[in-house]
């Protein structure tokens, strides 16, 4: 075992995890800062994010109307002390991330330029082209070069944080090339490591979204948030479940039926204009979108493919000089892998899992309840998102929290003491565990495959865009078979050099703890609301269900729901009007 | 269409390999399929001992570059049908040191990175209340293309330099530098310059130009060399002419 130390640890280099990492750097530049990232930085899944970064800039907008965007698309779930803080700090991060490099769109006279997108009242949202995330990320990776306090530990894999006395100490890993298990003691430890995408078979997420920070927390006694509720974005490719980025609603596209209707008008929507409107038809949310594809596939008027039903996403209209400026990814992306051109095809398009608005529980500091240990971006829920996150606000939150929980953390680090050796009893423990469990295991019956898929298919039988009680306790006795057929799992690997099949097993264990938790907050959340929407009890409760979801990790594995109250500010709860 | 296809995937497990060996598998063949696709098939189902990277599966995440048949691919952009009919060999990238079966260790390059200070470099930095830098849309198709780089390490995989000159700071990093340079942002051209040209290999390149043949996100490192050249070489003869310096 090799050990470590520094004053702050961040796990994950995306997006919040490098903002996290060089707020410690520029704020604190005493203290040591590592980041810890089972990919290199640039892997990182900020890189697939398209469309844009929400935050106002413009004349004629103003942060209460961003605001108000954001806790009306969230069904009022939204903590409003947290948004109000996050748009109020959105524009200086983002002019920081220009003044860092990031190669922005632009308007003739070279301002930033901004776009449309769904929810948002007021064009707000800043672009590089239709490919932000990739062009933030590279900057965050490229401008943390220039840090030499930020030590990175790539393609290490965490398996387990280090707590002693009620404080996270720091945390275990096993170092991929080697297989070497790493103790790193840490004053603060900060979790970015996105979300879970994968615990659903259809997903725009990458292998890699496997709620690993979101389990360590959990396991570790810090509670989860608002678990159960999960974003369909309603374009993805069918098949691959490759992103078709809103900007191209933004930018004009129409999404057609089978009779090529704009069905989105019979879903109190709006009505169809030639010209984009904001906030409406196209440019409504994506929970209230993805509702409509089901709806429409259920009075049959959607089209059958081998992948499952589809719709048309039409962006032919706008012209090739307007595809091939604002929206060169999505050209790229549909020659490359569905084999068409939307300059002169329609694209065929099906909700898909994109984003958890739930995770780790966090204050408006990125702290979670447990000392030491802080978590932003994706794997957090702060909650800024509620029950139903506005595109373009999720890459603007990596850059907010990512620097609020790195300040935090860093504030709190150069305030403790060094911490206790003894939590090196608990690494070799772990390394232990990892020996007899997975490495030195024989026998076993069950492939990783085998089980990841059974969880899945669950998963979007139960907890997908419509859900009922007896589909979501069918679902909870199955995933509590699956925890049991994890013990007797079969392992052809036995290598300690880049053992993929020893990380995709720890995975697979991180993602059946999630799946429990999303089930069993979807099950005692008995009212639709946003992204969840309960067959049995169709209308919203604020008189029980104003209020967040926080899921323990009780004695016997299983989760253990609470309640929270919202915190609201300025705008009472109201109706969620679009189109009109 | 054939019902299966045949890949041929080199194998390398230092515990046991004194070197590669490849090892056959048979696939179901589908049309929508990539060659990633057909490794992930093998992993879940056939072997679940084979190694290699992948992640977003959409070709911007640069994990998954490896060699398809000689040629260095995103294995997620490499459809079996335009392989057939197999066998389909899939080794690891050119030129790199091999960790384990597909996976190469990409340290070097990391540093290399590094090497050519790629961040935004200003005497002067603008307080943020001044608001943004301007740039025109004009200003920034000057160096747009450099900035498409994902680090997928096929222009190392295809560049011949590279294979013969290990301290070659190489394709991908050098147009790095150069998306910096011709940044209206940027003041660091300088800087870089001579960073580069005091690095090892720079003049060795030939100009064949496989670099950009082989880039998936049309960069063209190959012109940015070129471009590096040039500007180096006009460097050095201005210092034979102005020893005391161009200011």
């Amino acid at each position: 075992m090799d050990t470590f130390s520094c004053d702050v640890l961040v796990v994950g280099g995306g997006g919040a995890g490098l903002s996290a990492a060089i707020a410690v750097a520029e704020t604190y530049p005493s203290l040591s800062v590592t980041v810890i990232s089972k990919v290199y930085p640039m892997r990182s899944h900020t890189v697939s994010a398209e469309g844009g970064a929400a935050a106002v800039i413009k004349a004629g907008d103003g942060l209460d109307e961003h605001a108000y965007d954001t806790i009306s698309g969230g069904d009022w779930l939204s903590d409003q002390d947290a948004v109000e803080a996050f748009v109020r700090e959105a524009p200086d991060e983002m002019l920081q991330l220009e003044h860092w490099g990031c190669p922005w769109s632009r308007e003739p006279d070279g301002h930033v330029a901004v776009r449309p997108f769904g929810g948002m009242k007021t064009e707000r949202t800043w672009f590089a082209a239709d490919k932000t995330g990739f062009h933030m990320l590279h900057t965050l990776f490229q401008t943390s070069l220039k840090y030499d306090v930020i030590r990175r530990h790539d393609e290490c894999f965490v398996t387990k944080l280090l707590i002693d006395d009620g404080r996270c100490q720091g945390l275990v890993a096993l170092e991929l090339a080697t297989g070497k298990i790493q103790a790193i003691i840490a004053k603060a430890v900060i979790l970015c490591t996105g979300g879970c995408g994968k615990i659903f078979p259809f997903t725009t997420n990458a292998s890699i979204k496997n709620g690993d920070g979101m389990a360590l927390a959990y396991r570790a006694g810090a509670p989860l948030k608002d678990m159960e509720f999960v974003q369909y974005h309603p374009t993805g490719l069918p098949f691959t479940g490759i992103l078709i980025t809103e900007a191209t609603r933004a930018e004009g596209g129409w999404l057609l039926n089978k009779d090529g209707y704009r069905y989105l008008q019979d879903y109190d929507l709006g009505t169809p204009q030639p010209k984009p409107v904001l906030r409406s038809m196209e440019l409504g949310p994506r929970d209230r979108l993805s509702q409509a594809f089901m709806k429409e596939q259920e009075k049959g008027r959607t089209l059958k493919g081998p992948y499952g039903d589809y719709v048309h996403l039409d962006i032919r209209h706008l012209g090739e000089q307007v595809i091939d400026t604002k929206l060169p990814f999505v050209r790229e992306l549909c020659a490359k892998y569905a084999g068409l051109d939307p300059v002169k095809e329609m694209i065929p398009v099906r909700p898909v899992v994109h984003y958890m608005m739930g995770g780790i529980h966090t204050d408006i500091h990125g702290a979670t309840r447990m000392p030491g240990l802080y978590a932003s971006g994706e794997a957090a829920c702060v909650s800024i998102n509620g029950a139903n996150r506005l595109g373009s606000n999720s890459l603007t939150e990596c850059l907010v929290f990512g620097a609020r929980s790195g300040m935090a953390a860093a504030a709190f680090a150069s305030d403790q003491r060094e911490p206790n050796q003894s939590v090196l009893g608990q690494a070799h423990d772990e390394e232990r565990r990892l020996e007899a469990q997975f490495l030195r295991k024989t026998g076993g019956t069950e492939r990783i495959a085998t089980l990841r898929t059974e969880m899945q298919e669950t998963m979007e039988r139960s907890a997908g865009i419509y859900r009922d009680g007896s589909a979501l306790q069918q679902s909870a006795v199955k995933l509590h078979q699956l925890q049991e057929r994890f013990q007797d799992l079969a392992l052809d690997d036995h290598s300690y050099t880049f053992n993929t099949e020893l990380t995709g097993a720890l995975e697979l264990s991180y993602m059946l703890d999630l799946a429990q938790v999303i089930v069993a907050s979807a099950l005692q959340r008995r009212e639709s609301r946003g992204s969840h929407q309960r067959n049995d009890y169709p209308a919203r409760d604020d008189r029980q269900y104003l209020a967040h979801s926080v899921a323990y990790r009780a004695e016997n594995g299983s989760p253990r729901i609470e309640y929270l109250p919202v915190k609201i500010t300025r705008w009472p709860p109201g109706q969620r009007v679009y189109g009109r | 269409m054939p019902p299966t296809v045949m890949l041929e995937v080199s194998r390398y497990r230092p515990e046991q390999d004194d070197k590669p060996v490849f090892q056959t598998y048979e696939v179901p063949f589908r049309d929508d399929w990539v060659v990633l696709d057909a490794l992930n098939y093998i992993k879940d189902r056939l072997d679940g001992s084979l190694s290699f990277r992948w992640s977003c599966r959409m070709g911007v995440c640069g994990s998954c570059g490896m060699m398809v048949n000689g040629r260095p691919k995103l294995t997620c952009a490499a459809f079996l049908s335009d392989h057939l009919p197999g066998p389909i060999r899939v080794e690891p990238l050119n030129y790199f040191p091999i960790m384990r079966d597909l996976i190469v260790d990409i340290t070097d390059f990391l540093e290399k990175l590094k090497k050519v200070k790629p961040w935004i470099v200003r005497d002067q930095v603008l307080p943020l209340e001044k608001g943004e830098y301007r740039q025109t849309p004009q200003q920034l198709d000057v160096y747009r293309q450099f900035s498409q780089c994902i680090n997928c390490m096929l222009c190392y995989a295809a560049c011949p330099v590279v294979g013969l000159e290990p301290g070659f700071v190489g394709p991908a990093a050098i147009a790095l530098a150069q998306r910096y340079n011709l940044d209206s942002r940027d003041e660091g051209a300088k800087q870089r310059l001579k960073i580069l040209s005091d690095h090892a290999g720079i003049w060795g390149c030939t100009f064949v130009g496989e670099c950009t043949q082989v880039c998936p996100k049309h960069v063209d490192p190959a012109g940015a060399i070129q471009q590096y050249k040039l500007t180096g070489a006009l460097d050095t003869l201005k210092s034979f002419l102005l020893p005391f310096g161009t200011r």
